[in-house]
């Protein structure tokens, strides 16, 4: 049984994966930007799938649908520019997403028991039951190896 | 996971630096053309060249010798998973033990601006690219030549080298080892066609 912790009221930001909805701390968002084109290289890293050039920085595009969803999206029209902390510092990464997102201010259920560990807790909003992510156990870094979730995770990307 | 040590390159504002931009099938890399001594033809040393077969490494598939020091041709297709291509020429570097294997070479072209690679990368790419280059609306990867071979790998092809010479020493005792020679070489090739086709566009 999960308690709950009265965290006080937070803002967060609504995403959508396919037909799933996911929200994500605010102060973990740069901004939402119109899908562009994805720059394939060899690499070994699943989940990410290239990068992409915004204002002349280069970006991760890291796809977590199949590890939220259990599958790919078919369709993506944004890229939800996020936050993820490294010892180096906060790095952007591009989450694609499927639709607009959106922001709300509510209190979150802190997540605790057995959960995923990208799983930091949950929210209500019109009557759904949404997860707050975790970045930095989502998106692969140095101290997380990406294929800790198994062989779904372990799709190579190439160009 | 150990990786080689890449110089830091967060975003940083360089003096332009020479790369050579080349190809491995439809891939597109660049490499500093300051760690580059030679361009050879692949063929000019598939004479020289011998065959080393170590498990594990199937990026290895050739050695030649100069001198004292046996330098390790590392397939670049093989290496980055890239579908077969016509591989031409061979990238050899400054006191280095790897040599690279490349289907040609795209052009010359001056950065001043290297970006890391981001921290979400964190398997051999690490290994393989110092940063990557934004230019002409592209992203290219710079390869990290440190990174082609780890110290771990040439120590075990160093053994495998020296195993397979013992059986061809004893195999054909008075048969001299293929080696492939340091005098004659042609001009710096990295060098020459830096100097005719640099154009000196900054990409950033």
């Amino acid at each position: 049984m999960n308690a709950t912790l009265e965290t006080g009221a937070q803002s967060f930001v609504l995403l959508r994966l396919g037909d799933r909805q996911f929200a994500l701390p605010a102060e973990r968002i740069a901004e939402l930007v119109p899908a562009s084109r994805v720059f394939h290289f060899p690499h070994h890293t699943p989940q990410l799938e290239g990068v992409i050039l915004r204002r002349g920085r280069i970006v991760p595009v890291c796809d977590v649908s199949e590890t939220l969803t259990g599958r790919r999206m078919s369709s993506r029209r944004l890229y939800l520019l996020a936050l993820r902390h490294y010892a180096a510092g906060l790095e952007t990464v591009a989450i694609p997403v499927t639709g607009e997102c959106e922001l709300i201010t509510t209190e979150m259920t802190a997540a605790e028991g057995e959960h995923p560990p990208h799983v930091q807790g949950w929210l209500s909003n019109a009557g759904n039951v949404i997860e707050v992510l975790q970045l930095d156990h989502l998106i692969p870094g140095p101290e997380l190896p990406a294929t800790a979730d198994g062989a779904a995770l372990a799709r190579e990307v190439r160009p | 996971m150990n990786f080689a040590s890449q110089p830091a390159a967060k975003g940083r504002v360089i003096r332009p630096e020479q790369m050579i931009l080349f190809r491995i099938g439809s891939q597109l890399f660049a490499i500093s053309a300051s760690v580059v001594q030679e361009i050879r033809s692949a063929d000019s040393i598939g004479s020289a060249a011998a065959d080393i077969q170590q498990p594990g490494l199937r990026k290895v598939r050739s050695l030649v010798r100069r001198g004292r020091r046996t330098l390790y041709i590392v397939h670049g297709g093989t290496l980055f998973g890239l579908p077969p291509s016509q591989a031409a020429l061979v990238f050899l570097f400054r006191n280095r033990r790897a040599a690279l294997l490349v289907d040609a070479i795209d052009r010359m072209a001056a950065i001043t601006r290297l970006q890391a690679v981001p921290q979400s990368f964190c398997h051999e790419e690490r290994n393989w690219y110092r940063g990557f280059v934004a230019m002409e609306n592209s992203v290219i990867p710079v390869v990290n030549p440190d990174g082609l071979l780890l110290a771990q790998e040439i120590a075990q092809l160093d053994a495998a080298a020296e195993t397979a010479s013992a059986e061809n020493a004893a195999a054909d005792p008075i048969g001299g080892e293929n080696e492939f020679p340091e005098s004659g070489i042609p001009e710096d090739a990295a060098r020459e066609y830096s100097a005719e086709n640099a154009d000196g566009r900054n990409p950033a």
